[in-house]
């Protein structure tokens, strides 16, 4: 892949929405809570859940699914948080996103890793840092500074023309 | 986390460098105040002096010429004049570059420096010759014919004075540099071995020196240490030295001359030493036993004094902004996590544990309160930048125009400071640009040419308010009239009071500055001033007459990091208000609804108030229930009551940013967590409030 992922671990932490399996590269990821109450902040887009509370700060809270075009994510044992730090126009921000469940930490050598297919997945390929396969299940790596860029933020949902997300 | 010593310097360099402004605006109103001339020159020294110590050469370099140009003025050769403060102050700037490129990637433009260096040198009395002082000792010209004197110096460095990185000796020999020196170590203080820290100086110094330099040239070598140290600086003028006889007596003369001594005290001091001046003279050891004589009186008068130099040096200390931050931070929790604690209490029935927690709740108060307040500022350093703002921007315009400020001292939060900086410059340009008129046209007016713009800060209650008058035109009622009907903001037939007709300057898109300068001659970017404020939570109001002028006030609450509020509920989701707005909270029922025949207005006290309900304007689900409660804010003497469910009570709100992802959320100004670790938010009422406004208008006109 391209020269800034050597500098990265290949470590990814996997996580399911609703049947599909991503990954999030290790480094960005602070800690996996478990699903708390979320304050609702009025007037916000469907994808932005809310804010809650992470040891003394607030924290906003984003379905994924919803931001990826598939149904709000439903609240069962397996709901997590997960809190990532992502780099918004060179400002890191922390935030939780919803995983309806997290599964494992996984070694991905970047010769497994392939770049994302410009056609067959549906998300925005842009969102997408490339793909890498376990047991012949695709997981999909996200580039989440990306999915939360400006312009992303600025735009309501967005989950229209997203679509569905791939099957594999 | 250790700051580098570069670091230092530069954040001491823009202290200097404010100080330095502030002075040269005083310079040009009292161009021979010596006072003030001695401010500038040392803030030029000192900058001068720690800049060549920290390795920027080109600000020590530059900082050189003005030295020497002050240098001349401070010796009375050449008198200030208003090109000289103008030149200073293009210096200052110049140096803030340097400084600013230091601290970035800035670069300097190189042939400005050249430039101004040019424009000082002008100043010398002759096309500068080499000047021969490059050091840190302004050697003034001896070819001046100044006369030789003799000097008697003490000099007593604080005892902690090598932990600052300071060599007294170095500073001694640099004295010996002046002229003839005899240095007398004073080895008295310096305790038994036993007691004895190595990294304490025990010594001082008593120096007698024959020079041409002057006080000021001998004082300039202790500027460095001046707040660490005791310097006492006596003339013997007639040249003598110890061994005349009357030596004693001029010291306790020139100590009662510089006010440290009173005479009676010094009668006293000599007639308790005398038997011991007596001894030593019968044992012929004449010139010690006045040494120690002299000694024996200085260090009465240090025991009568030594109390105060060490409680000025203890006094105040500096602390890096961030670190102050995270103080604050951490008690913001601790506020969190007391008031868990106390909910927790009140939900058992244990006396013991309701007696602890109380005591908490009173210390953590009290922390509060002190930790807020260490991060108070005057507002007084803003001001001086306003001063520079109004002389540069008035004399471009050909405008005479004074700043007058009241109430300086008055302490806001840094951070409240910080950002109150942008919004006061906006409106005192507009002051300046569109306000006050020209010279002439005031004459004509039968105003005083000059204009005034009265700058104040007082505190009033939890917040403080800043007003900006001045004695200009006013504002056109009528064009602003016209502009707001042109721009859809009110109605053909409207006629509202002047003071909301005011405030309409202060509407988003309003203002552009073709069309309102033209016509009103106020507006420019007043819809940035109003959001900067709300920012800080703040209010702004605003009276004028047309011909007298135009007062702006503006209210900041103190603090950003902690506020007293309202903790209110509606369904299972729950707000706070600032407690501060809060006037009453009353019942509003089913029936009171259907009686106001669909109208938000419910009547408090034979008075209307309108209403928002929360409910509705944040489109939340539920059920309203059939007694809901309205909470009456005041804001700017508007009254509006917000409709929400419960209300449950005070809480202490330690405030929370929501971040970046949710910054644009109408109606929200942050988060706070309470005590059973859920989050709540902030109402942003004066937003509210606006939305409310917006939203009627639409109602009645679209």
């Amino acid at each position: 892949m391209s020269a800034d992922n050597q500098n990265e671990t290949n470590q990814y932490l996997t996580f399911k929405l609703d049947r599909e399996i991503f990954a999030l590269g290790i480094a960005k990821v602070r800690e996996v809570l478990d699903y708390t109450a979320i304050t609702r902040v009025p007037k916000t887009p469907d994808f932005m859940r809310g804010v809650i509370n992470v040891r003394g700060g607030v924290v906003p809270v984003v379905d994924l699914r919803v931001k990826f075009g598939m149904a709000p994510t439903p609240q069962t044992v397996n709901t997590c948080i997960i809190i990532v730090e992502i780099n918004l126009e060179g400002e890191t921000t922390v935030l939780g996103a919803l995983a309806d469940q997290v599964e494992e930490v996984l070694d991905l050598d970047p010769a497994q890793i392939e770049p994302a297919p410009r056609i067959g997945t549906r998300l925005r390929t842009e969102f997408i840092k490339g793909m890498g396969k376990r047991d012949e299940q695709f997981i999909i790596i996200l580039d989440i500074d990306r999915v939360f860029s400006g312009e992303e933020l600025a735009s309501v949902a967005g989950g229209e023309d997203l679509a569905q997300a791939v099957r594999s | 986390m250790r700051e580098r010593p570069n670091d230092a310097f530069r954040e001491e360099a823009y202290e200097l460098l404010a100080e330095l402004e502030t002075s040269l605006l005083e310079l040009e109103d009292n161009p021979r105040d010596k006072d003030v001339i001695g401010r500038v020159f040392r803030a030029m020294h000192t900058i001068k002096g720690s800049g060549a110590m920290f390795g920027f050469d080109e600000i020590s370099a530059f900082t050189h010429e003005i030295e020497t140009v002050f240098d001349l003025v401070r010796n009375d050769e050449i008198l200030v004049t208003k090109e000289m403060v103008d030149l200073c102050l293009l210096a200052r700037d110049q140096i803030k570059a340097m400084l600013d490129a230091a601290g970035g990637h800035l670069e300097v433009d190189r042939s400005r420096t050249a430039h101004l260096v040019g424009a000082f040198r002008a100043f010398l009395p002759q096309a500068a010759p080499a000047e021969a002082s490059p050091a840190a000792i302004p050697a003034p010209a001896a070819a001046e014919g100044a006369a030789t004197r003799t000097w008697r110096i003490r000099f007593r460095p604080a005892h902690d004075i090598f932990a600052n990185g300071t060599n007294p000796l170095a500073l001694l020999r640099e004295l010996c540099e002046l002229g003839e020196a005899r240095v007398v170590a004073q080895t008295d203080l310096i305790p038994p071995i036993d007691d004895l820290h190595p990294e304490v100086c025990y010594l001082y110094w008593d120096v007698i020196l024959t020079t041409t330099a002057d006080a000021n040239a001998i004082r300039d070598v202790f500027i460095f240490v001046e707040d660490d140290c005791e310097m006492t600086l006596a003339s013997i003028d007639d040249g003598g030295c110890l061994d005349d006889g009357d030596s004693r007596k001029l010291l306790g003369e020139i100590l009662v001359e510089r006010g440290d001594l009173s005479a009676a005290d010094l009668e006293r001091v000599l007639t308790e030493r005398k038997r011991l001046g007596e001894v030593l003279v019968e044992d012929g050891l004449v010139k010690p036993g006045q040494v120690a004589a002299a000694l024996a009186e200085q260090q009465a008068l240090e025991k009568q004094r030594q109390n105060r130099p060490a409680a000025d040096a203890a006094s105040s200390l500096r602390v890096p902004a961030e670190r102050l931050d995270k103080l604050v931070d951490l008690v913001g929790e601790l506020v969190t996590v007391q008031s868990r604690l106390s909910q927790t209490a009140a939900g058992r029935e244990d006396a013991v544990l309701t007696a602890v927690a109380e005591e908490v709740e009173r210390l953590v108060e009290e922390l509060r309160d002190l930790t807020l307040n260490i991060r108070m500022l005057p507002i007084g350093t803003t001001f001086s930048k306003f001063k520079r703002l109004v002389r540069d921007l008035s004399r471009e315009l050909g405008k005479d125009i004074e700043l007058e400020t009241a109430g300086a001292e008055t302490e806001l939060d840094k951070t409240v400071i910080e950002r109150l900086n942008d919004p006061l410059v906006h409106i005192i340009r507009n002051s300046i640009d569109h306000g006050i008129e020209m010279p002439e046209v005031r004459q004509v007016a039968g105003k005083p040419r000059q204009g005034t713009i009265h700058l104040s800060a007082i505190h009033s209650g939890d917040s403080v308010v800043i007003e900006i008058r001045d004695d200009g035109k006013g504002l056109d009622r009528d064009a602003i009239r016209r502009k707001a009907i042109e721009k859809g903001l009110l109605g053909e037939q409207d006629e509202p009071s002047d003071h909301d007709l005011f405030l309409l300057i202060f509407a988003a898109g309003f203002s552009t500055a073709q069309t309102v300068t033209s016509v009103s001659g106020r507006g420019v970017g007043m819809d940035v001033v109003r959001r900067a404020i709300d920012a800080l939570r703040g209010t702004i109001d605003i009276h004028s007459e047309k011909g007298r002028g135009t007062t702006i006030r503006v209210r900041i609450p103190l603090t950003l990091a902690i506020i007293e509020s309202l903790l209110v509920a509606i369904g299972k989701d729950r707000f706070v208000l600032p407690l501060s707005l809060v006037e009453e909270c009353i019942e509003l029922t089913e029936g009171d609804v259907a009686a106001a025949h669909g109208r938000n207005l419910v009547r408090v006290r034979d008075q209307l108030v309108p209403y928002l309900p929360l409910r509705r304007w944040f489109a939340m689900e539920g059920a309203r229930p059939p007694i809901e409660q309205v909470v009456i804010t005041s804001l700017g003497g508007q009254r509006v009551g917000f409709v929400v469910d419960h209300v449950i009570g005070e809480h202490q709100t330690v405030i929370k940013s929501l971040g970046r992802m949710y910054r644009d959320v109408q109606g929200i100004s942050g988060a706070t967590i309470l005590g059973d670790g859920s989050v709540a938010l902030i109402l942003d009422v004066p937003q509210l409030l606006q939305g409310a406004e917006a939203e009627e208008k639409v109602a009645t006109h679209g």
